[in-house]
């Protein structure tokens, strides 16, 4: 039977004979692995999981130092980026960097293309939907391992292929790719092939390769994560007592599944414009520089990419949203010591969002000039689909009322989620209208609109996660202090980025002004002053992730030792050995109740979990 | 040596995971069934997107650019008639395991391999060669009325059908410089015969030089509104076309147009997915591990193997059956 006070709720339904023999086999099991086998080429969910998370958050970071070389060029245009200017300089060659050390119109392309690409695909999809839900999933639905694990252990390796791939198609002549994470042909389907340069060993080229594999990994993840829910989960975890995280990473994975095959599809389809000259996406008459040496039929359609493109995008919005509101949930129920707010209300929403998003696509594309009643039928589901958004995010504010709530760290980060996607949310709405978009498309209104949904929105659930989970992962918690630091700073400094974009965006700030817009300063004088302020919050945000950083890597050693509850939690995941071991729990699973029995009147401690027998 | 490097792959680290081959009774599903079933999700809307590619390039297609009738209908519906054979044969292996008939088995699975094989061997040594020897020449609609006698264009607008402005056939010369001079050298030589011609290749260094097919060597027929010319051997007449005239040439090749674009994309994806196929079937039906061997210590494994694999088979001859009549029929 297990010591540790928090863990005792849960714990005497095994019998201590059964507990010893299971723990004797894992032994066993585990002495037969050696080290590439339990660290590398692991097919354990808990392992592959970490290598996940660890990988987004090292893609998020250099996504972010990407973001901060950007900043710094629009805020001083021109002027040599300070102290790693020069090793920029040598490391992207001079299409990227001029000698003097200063980002190149080039390089700004590449950087803001690959800084959209590495986040969105390479950053926040493998942290919160792989990583997160690899580590979770399995643990939150009582199962051993994932559904399929070699399946698993695939999916991790197609998408670290595509990392590598990605990370050194900036090292390819040309550099990286230049056209955007949108890649829009007909520029995508021509950029970066002069005469000279091979169709295959270029930055577009190898972009298209690197997506295909992540694709491909994404896509066999999903189908992994939606087995696991539907075959792995313990006796009695009925579907209404599924942790609201579970949910979320199950409408997540229905969106992967299904939406991003046909990206898949137009990828193969620019790769062989490319590649095999072809004409998918490549207009009649297209005019392009004589030294290409490459010519085209004609006959394609470049809006077919767009409508291939974004009936992925548009779904990966929510992709990206859906895994941090499933965490903000849990941090919230745990913190406030009361069950969620409408958690029926809330899955049903989330249903209906995930089926909404994908019919809402073509309101990215208003500018195509689509004709009007396509654009009203886009309209009108853009608007019905920030009907679920809103019963989720007042569900979770309502969550908060009358609850005692215990403000540490991921707390902190899960309630400063909601005024953030309140705020990413509510500024979308604008951007659903026809009439409003023509104005504002392409402005710096948009960047801040999604970036505060994913920014403070995402990553600060994703922020809540990692606080929230990471005693569970390796029996420390990670500082208290250092992670209000962390929050506090990153709250205050990343407002100051995103905010100013709305100030800008209307007033016409386009978003791909690499000069920061010194060229149109007859139109934007008036508001670049605000590229000062961003970047300098931009250089307090990056101070304010060293806390983060030192704290996520010394509290392996230094952190507080906890046991297998320490946040008194009552979903599954908190009733295993911490760190679980391989095949994950000690005893027979059996649920007995819904995922949020906090502060039950009358019962002697105010959480009750899932597994404790009525 | 073989076994020290089995020692680091991870093969045999997997936690142990129910429902692998006997069913979840609430879903009523072992794993893998579940998993097929996504799988093949995810694979209708890959197909989708490149269907609804097909459908989205052929309705904006200017008229007279979507070539129809190229393709060699008879041998399609033979290849046809394979797969669906070869998804009658991969039941009745699956039926022979689950009456645990072994013998049965390997025959029908045997059959089911040589159908996917067949049907690989009909494209790769005859119908996509076949499309890299024909050659299409574009004409500038300003220069159509120079070819008339090979477009036919006043007897398609009197019929009120769309305009014609390729010239095909096998070409028997090309410009100075252009990529395709070593190929019309090679048929020039190997068609002279045919023609009569060998005067072909001496003409000047801007021409283009094409042995027509049918439908360009009498474009006033009724009976070529439609090509129909694959199956049909060329003519022996000649047409000689000034570079100047020419929008785009190209031999029957992915960038010759959208419509082969999508249709060596699309039937190139089918046919790696009949390569998958049979390579797995051809695992299950070996005698090692992971197949038939696996008949002697879990025959309903082997079984459930084989229904998944077959689930794949039937959803590539469903694709097929979508490729077949839009490519071959309209």
């Amino acid at each position: 039977m297990a010591t540790t006070a928090s863990s005792t709720a849960g714990s005497h339904v095994a019998g201590s004979h059964h507990e010893a023999h299971h723990g004797g086999h894992d032994d066993h099991h585990h002495h037969e692995l050696n080290f590439l086998q339990k660290w590398v080429f692991s097919t354990d969910h808990k392992v592959i999981g970490c290598q996940y998370a660890f990988c987004g958050l090292v893609f998020l970071f250099l996504g972010f130092l990407m973001m901060l070389v950007m900043r710094w060029q629009l805020a001083n245009p021109g002027v040599p980026v300070p102290v790693v200017g020069n090793f920029l300089r040598g490391a992207f060659g001079p299409v990227v960097m001029t000698d003097a050390g200063a980002l190149t119109a080039s390089g700004y392309n590449v950087f803001g293309a690959m800084h959209g690409t590495i986040m969105v695909f390479f950053g926040i999809v493998p942290l919160a939907v792989a990583g997160f839900g690899n580590i979770v999933v399995p643990l939150q639905v009582g199962a051993p391992d994932m559904c399929y694990p070699k399946l698993n252990m695939a999916s991790f390796w197609s998408f670290f292929t595509s990392g590598v791939l990605m990370l050194a198609s900036f090292f390819v002549p040309g550099s990286a790719a230049k056209s955007g994470w949108t890649a829009y042909p007909p520029l995508a389907g021509i950029a970066d092939l002069p005469a000279d340069s091979s169709v295959w060993l270029n930055g577009q080229t190898v972009w298209l390769v690197a997506m295909v594999f992540n694709i491909t990994g994404s896509l066999l993840g999903s189908i992994n994560f939606i087995s696991t829910i539907i075959q792995l989960r313990a006796p009695g975890l009925t579907w209404m007592r599924l942790p609201f995280f579970v949910w979320a990473q199950f409408v997540t994975a229905f969106l992967l599944v299904l939406a991003f095959p046909p990206l898949e599809a137009a990828s193969f389809m620019q790769l062989t414009d490319r590649v095999f000259g072809t004409s998918f996406f490549m207009p009649t008459g297209l005019v392009v520089g004589q030294a290409l040496g490459q010519t085209w039929s004609g006959g394609g359609s470049p809006i077919l990419w767009q409508h291939l493109f974004w009936f992925l995008a548009h779904p990966e919005v929510y992709v990206l949203i859906l895994p941090a509101i499933g965490i903000v949930a849990e941090v919230v129920a745990n913190n406030t010591r009361k069950p969620l707010y409408g958690y029926k209300a809330m899955v049903y929403a989330i249903f209906l969002l995930g089926f909404l998003s994908f019919i809402v696509w073509a309101h990215h594309m208003y500018m195509t000039g689509m004709g009007a009643k396509v654009a009203a039928f886009f309209q009108i589901t853009t608007i019905m689909i920030s009907v679920p958004s809103v019963i989720l995010l007042t569900a979770l504010l309502l969550s908060l009322w009358g609850g005692s709530i215990r403000f540490n760290a991921p707390m902190l980060f899960a309630t400063a989620f909601l005024p953030m996607f309140g705020i990413g949310g509510l500024t979308g709405i604008p951007l659903a209208f026809n009439a409003v978009d023509l104005f504002l498309h392409d402005t710096y209104y948009v960047i801040g609109h999604f970036h505060y949904v994913v920014a403070p929105g995402t990553i600060f659930g994703l922020f809540a996660g990692v606080y929230y989970w990471y005693p569970k992962i390796t029996g420390r918690k990670l500082s208290e202090f250092l992670g209000r630091i962390h929050f506090w700073g990153s709250l205050i400094t990343i407002n100051g980025i995103f905010f100013p974009m709305f100030i800008q965006g209307m007033a016409g700030v386009h978003r791909r002004w690499y000069d920061g817009g010194v060229t149109y300063e007859q139109l934007a004088g008036p508001v670049l002053h605000w590229n000062k302020f961003m970047t300098v919050s931009a250089g307090l945000l990056a101070l304010f992730q060293l806390p983060f950083i030192w704290n996520f890597f010394s509290s392996f050693w230094l952190g507080e030792k906890v046991g297998r509850n320490p946040w008194n939690a009552t979903t599954v995941e908190w009733d295993t050995p911490t760190p679980p071991p391989h095949g994950n729990f000690d005893k027979p699973v059996e649920v007995y109740r819904g995922p949020y029995e906090y502060s039950v009147p009358g019962a002697p401690v105010d959480f009750i979990p899932q597994t404790q027998r009525p | 040596m073989f076994s020290r490097i089995l020692k680091y792959l991870p093969f045999f680290s997997d936690a142990e995971v129910p429902y692998t081959v006997t069913a979840r009774p609430d879903t009523g599903l072992y794993s893998a069934k579940l998993g097929i079933w996504l799988f093949l999700a995810s694979e209708v809307m890959l197909f989708g997107g490149l269907f609804s590619a097909y459908i989205f390039l052929r309705i904006g297609a200017e008229p007279g650019y979507w070539p129809s009738g190229l393709l060699n209908v008879p041998v399609g519906t033979a290849n046809t008639a394979v797969l669906i054979a070869s998804s009658v044969t991969v039941v009745l292996a699956w039926a022979a395991l689950k009456m645990r008939q072994l013998a049965k088995y390997k025959f029908y699975m045997a059959i089911t391999i040589l159908c996917g094989v067949l049907f690989l061997a009909v494209k790769l040594s005859y119908e996509w060669p076949a499309k890299f020897n024909h050659f299409g020449i574009f004409v500038r609609q300003s220069a159509a009325s120079k070819y008339e006698e090979f477009l036919g264009n006043k007897h398609l607008s009197e019929t009120g059908q769309a305009p014609r402005w390729e010239i095909s056939g096998h070409l028997l010369d090309a410009p100075k410089g252009s990529p395709y001079a070593e190929q019309a050298h090679h048929n020039a030589e190997h068609f002279a015969h045919e023609t009569h011609r060998h005067d072909a290749v001496t003409e000047a260094d801007d021409d283009y030089v094409i042995q027509l097919d049918p439908v360009n060597a009498d474009p006033d027929s009724k009976e070529n509104d439609r090509p129909h010319f694959l199956p049909r051997p060329l003519s022996s007449k000649i047409a000689v076309i000034k570079a100047a005239d020419v929008e785009s040439a190209s031999t029957f090749a992915p960038r010759h147009s959208t419509y082969f674009a999508t249709y060596f994309l699309i039937t190139g994806l089918h046919g790696l997915h009949v390569l998958g196929g049979v390579l797995v079937f051809l695992y299950l039906w070996l005698p090692i591990k992971g197949g038939t061997k696996l008949y002697q210590t879990n025959p309903e494994h082997l079984a459930n193997r084989v229904e998944v694999a077959g689930l794949f088979w039937h959803f590539v001859d469903l694709v097929w059956i979508f490729v077949f009549p839009i490519f071959y029929l309209l």
